[in-house]
Formats: structure tokens, sequence, C-alpha cells
């Protein structure tokens, strides 16, 4: 099948939804040219709006929209979108447990080349140690598709990564989506590979290469990164024994703490973990950046051959 | 304005100032000033101005209010309790393990607070987005927000106030507590506002500079900006932080948040009687 950006999908889906709820809002901060949603201005004049450059109040605002009923998405670049207006978040959206939907964009790698400042790689760590916050990262946009109906059904505050004009190709229309649930992608007996985001692409690759080496690995995409669904990545390393996790994202904080956590307190297994070293973000394409934040297929493979040489004999 | 109804408003004041006093002494400790400064445009609000039924604090089309300066919250349970949105004596189990009345405000604990503020800067933003809202819904009903001089310095007070001109909120309507005074000493010394009205007539908005502590005339700034129309209004109150208890008025910028032994909250009380 053919995929779309991503950013596709969540104009149609906004599109249609404000079409039939005049109680939903989207909210940009200058950025809706770039996310696509410059055309739903016209349509909804009231309810589709652009604060400016000014992303702090813009999460305020959604926060009293939404306490005034209306169920309102913003967006911006991931790192505006969350480190910019963390205490807006955390005081004005969560605390008060409010309906906002923030997207965030090109998180990590995908920032290319607007480079280090803007390159998130602290969101998910920041957004998941808030209270009453979803955080979920979108695979594709088949997934995308059928996560953002139960995204918003759901009534609360969501932090929705992904990237923007990114085309990926993990689902067919088959695939069944559970909010609270992970994808088993590949089944296997000797490792987890557990991906995130662009990173369940590359652990799918890293099984193929790990199979060549004798290795049997279970592939695990992991959507909604909070609240996790611990039972099912237990379930896994129980069975395997050693894990990776694989997240374009600081390794301090991000899926891979999460899933570390997990495990940590169910059933200590090797883990090793593939993402920002903590190290700063820079400028360049996607590949060189793989390869330089050692996040590729083969850096996968590796970690993951390294943690079954930890299990304990 | 007839002098029966300023009567009442001004015996509303004075019963908010009472509560206030009574909640924060009782409890010993807490941010007497900036709630004592605001008791008059409370009174105002909530007795006279704000269309609200105590007896469905959630109805869709009532006036809302955001404390953005929630540090009051305080006085703004006075108002409430004095208003019937919950029994007085609610008032004593301020700040308390498990009350419904914490420091600042928090629209999930407490029946009455349409928002949660405290986070200086943030509740003038949601106001903005209640009013945006009340447009966007086709909605009558006002907003009606405080802001305190020294959560002026917050950017965020000017992102807000910036959008709300370019959207033509003329149902939003901020009051700025300019009692001069914050944690640090004198706002004039450590980052001046130098001239309140200028800069908010230049944000866009219909800006009027009054007596904040006279209650006709805050009534009387009310009537006139709600004849202006296209705008955001706000309302320059020139407060004295502490107003009504000479003890509390005395001690300046030291009353930001104070300690009371009982005898010094008795003493308040009856002053305020």
């Amino acid at each position: 099948m053919e995929h779309r950006e991503m950013r596709k999908v969540i104009n149609e889906f906004l599109f249609d939804q404000m079409s039939k709820n005049d109680r939903i809002f989207l909210i940009d901060a200058d950025l809706s040219i770039p996310h696509g949603t410059i055309d739903l201005r016209k349509a909804f004049p009231d309810r589709a709006l652009d604060v400016g450059i000014a992303e702090q109040n813009m999460a305020s605002v959604a926060a009293g929209i939404a306490a005034a009923g209306g169920t309102v998405f913003i967006e911006s670049f991931a790192p505006f979108a969350t480190r910019r207006a963390c205490d807006q978040i955390a005081i004005s959206i969560a605390h008060a447990n409010r309906n906002v939907k923030i997207i965030g964009s090109d998180p990590g790698i995908n920032a290319e080349l607007n480079g280090g400042t803007h390159m998130a790689i602290e969101d998910i760590g920041v957004m998941r140690s808030i209270p009453n916050m979803m955080v979920f990262e979108a695979v594709d946009d088949v997934q995308l598709a059928k996560a953002l109906p139960a995204l918003t059904a759901y009534q609360g505050a969501v932090y929705i990564r992904m990237g923007r004009k990114l085309v990926m190709d993990v689902f067919d229309e088959d695939y069944e989506f559970n909010l609270f649930g992970t994808d088993l992608l590949r089944e296997g007996s000797d490792v987890t590979l557990f991906g995130s985001g662009i990173m369940v692409k590359e652990s799918l690759e890293a099984a193929d290469i790990l199979a060549g080496e004798g290795i049997d690995a279970e592939v695990i995409g992991i959507h909604t990164i909070k609240p996790i669904n611990a039972e099912q990545i237990v379930a896994s390393v129980m069975k395997t024994g050693a894990a990776v996790t694989a997240e374009n994202h600081n390794i301090l904080g991000g899926m891979g703490s999460a899933v570390a956590e997990a495990i940590v307190q169910n059933c200590p297994v090797p883990v090793e973990m593939i993402g920002f070293k903590n190290r700063c973000g820079q400028v360049g394409p996607m590949d060189f950046l793989k390869e330089d934040y050692g996040m590729t297929a083969q850096d996968i493979a590796c970690a993951a051959m390294k943690a079954v040489s930890r299990k304990k004999k | 304005m007839d002098t029966e109804k300023l009567t009442y408003l001004k015996e509303k004041a004075r019963e908010i100032r009472y509560l206030t006093m009574d909640e924060i002494g009782y409890l010993g400790v807490g941010h007497i000033g900036g709630c004592l400064s605001i008791a008059d445009v409370l009174a105002v609000l909530y007795f006279d101005e704000m269309r609200i039924r105590p007896d469905e604090p959630n109805w869709e089309d009532r006036d809302r209010f955001v404390l953005s300066k929630g540090h009051a919250g305080p006085a703004l349970y006075a108002a409430l309790a004095a208003k019937g949105y919950f029994d007085k004596s609610e008032l004593h189990t301020l700040n308390r393990p498990h009350t419904h009345l914490p420091s600042h405000c928090d629209m999930l604990l407490t029946t009455g607070v349409d928002m949660t503020a405290g986070a200086l800067g943030q509740g003038l933003s949601c106001a903005v987005g209640m009013a945006k809202a009340g447009k966007a819904f086709h909605k009558d009903y006002n907003v009606f927000c405080i802001i305190g001089d020294g959560e002026s310095q917050e950017g965020q007070i000017w992102e807000a106030s910036s959008i709300a001109a370019q959207w033509k909120l003329d149902n939003l309507y901020v009051f700025l507590d300019y009692n001069k005074f914050q944690i640090d000493g004198g706002l004039d010394d450590i980052n001046s506002l130098i001239d309140p009205v200028k800069r908010w007539e230049s944000f866009g908005f219909e800006t009027e500079e009054i007596d904040g502590n006279d209650i006709e005339a805050i009534c009387g700034a009310l009537q006139r900006m709600k004849a202006v129309r296209g705008k955001p209004k706000m309302i320059v109150l020139r407060t004295v932080k502490g107003k009504g208890v000479s003890y509390v008025e005395a001690a300046g910028a030291g009353n930001h948040n104070m300690t009371f032994t009982p005898e010094q909250t008795l003493a308040a009380l009856k002053e305020l009687e």
C-alpha cells in the first residue's frame, strides 16, 4: 500500500472532526504552513487559531478553551511544544487535568537540517514525568490514523510525538490498534527489541541481521510510552531473557527508561539501550545523524548480541 | 450609584476581608496582603457583576473568573463562601491535609473555582482561552481575571494580552492589582511597570486607572467598559496591599506572606468587624 506523510493524516482527521464537532479546536504557533494546517483556518476561523510565536501562551490558552468545554489540539515542533511550554503544560493543562492534545513534530533526528536547537531529545522524559499526561509516539501513517480517534476520545492530556513529513511503512490496513497495548511485530525467543517511532523500522531490520547470526529476535513496537504496558513487556522478556530498547530520544528518561523501569521492577534481565547517549543534537541529514548517534539497525543488532551475551549462563 | 447597593457591596467587601483574615489567622500564616487588596473588586464581581449560579457552579452560560494571581486564593474562597458556594466553616480547613482550599487556586478541588492558577502569568492566558471559546460557542458570557503587578513581570502576561487584542475579545475584563509591592520589595525598586495604563493601551486594551479599593469607582469603570466593543478591557486598580488591617498595611512589602499569633488575629478581626 502507499503510505502518506504523517501531517496529512493529522489534517484529514482534524478536518473531519472539526466538521462534525464544534467543540474541537486547533491552535498553531506560527507553524501552520509547515504542518499543512493553514487551510483549516479558512474552514473553521473561530476554532483553528494561530497565537503567533508564543508556545507558552498557546498551552495555557488551550487549557482555558478546554476549561470552557473544548477539546484542543496544539502543535509545534517537538522542542517548542514541550520544553518551551513545560510549566504551562504541567500546571494549566496537566495539573488542571484539561483535555488538550499536544502534537510535537520532527522529534530527535527528524529535525535534520534545523539542527540541534530544534532537536527534541528530552521531550519524552519531560512529558512522561508530568502526572495526568499520556505520551504517545506514532510509527507510521496507518497507525496514526487508527490512533487519533482513540486519543481524541480519551478524556485527558496527551503528548503526540511524530515526524511531520515522515513517510514510513510498518503497518498495513489490517493493523489492529490498541491504545493501551504494544505491537508484537515479530516473534522470537533469544532477545526482545523494543522500538518506538522511527526506530521500529530499524529494529525490524536488526532482527533480520540477527537472524543471519543465528539469534532469534522478538520485535515489539511501543506506541504508548505512558502509561506503558508493563505486562506485555515483562511477558516478552520472561521468554527471551534479554532486551534492547531503540528510540529517537536521549536514552535518559525516554522510552528505553520506561521499558527498563518495567523490566527491573518485575523480572530483571540484561537491557541495552540505543538512542542519543546524552549528547546534544546537531545539524545533518537523517542517515548521517542515525549513524553518528549510533541508531542504525546494525547498532541495534550489536546491542542485541551484547545483551544476549550478558544473560546468566 | 444608589446608596443601598453601595452599602450592600461595602458590607460584602468587609465580610470578604473578615472571612479572609479569619481563614488565614486560624491557620496562622498566609498571603494576606494580596488577598486584602482585592476584596473590593471581588465583592463587586461576585455580588453585583457576574452572572453566576452558586447552586449550579458549572452552569455553561455563567460568567467566568480566573484569579491569575492565584496566591490570593483565600480571598476568593472567602467570596465564594459568602456567596454560598460552600459552607463558611470550610474556610478553617485552608491548607490543611486533604482540604478543598489550597493556597493557590485549583479548579478540581474547589467548588466555584473556574481555573487552576498560581504559576504566575498562566491564568491570564487561560482567561483568554475561555473568552475565545465563548465567542466560538456564540455564548454571551464574560470572563473576568485579576492579575498581579509583580505577576506582570512574567513574559506570558504580554503574550496573552497581545493575542487577546488581536482576537478582539471584548468579553474579557482584566483587573491589575497595582499595589506596588512584591516579595522582594517595592515593585518600582525591582522591575517597574513604569506606566501600566500606557502599556495596556499600547497593547490594544481599553484601559482605565481607578482607586481599586473604591467600590463605586470599580462599578463605574465596569459600566463604562461594557459600552466598549471590539477590544479587551483593562482596569488598573490602584490598591493598598493589606487594605483594611492597619497592622498588615503597615508591614508593606513584608505583608506578602505573614504569620499571625492568635492575639494578632483577634486584633485584626476586631478592626474588620
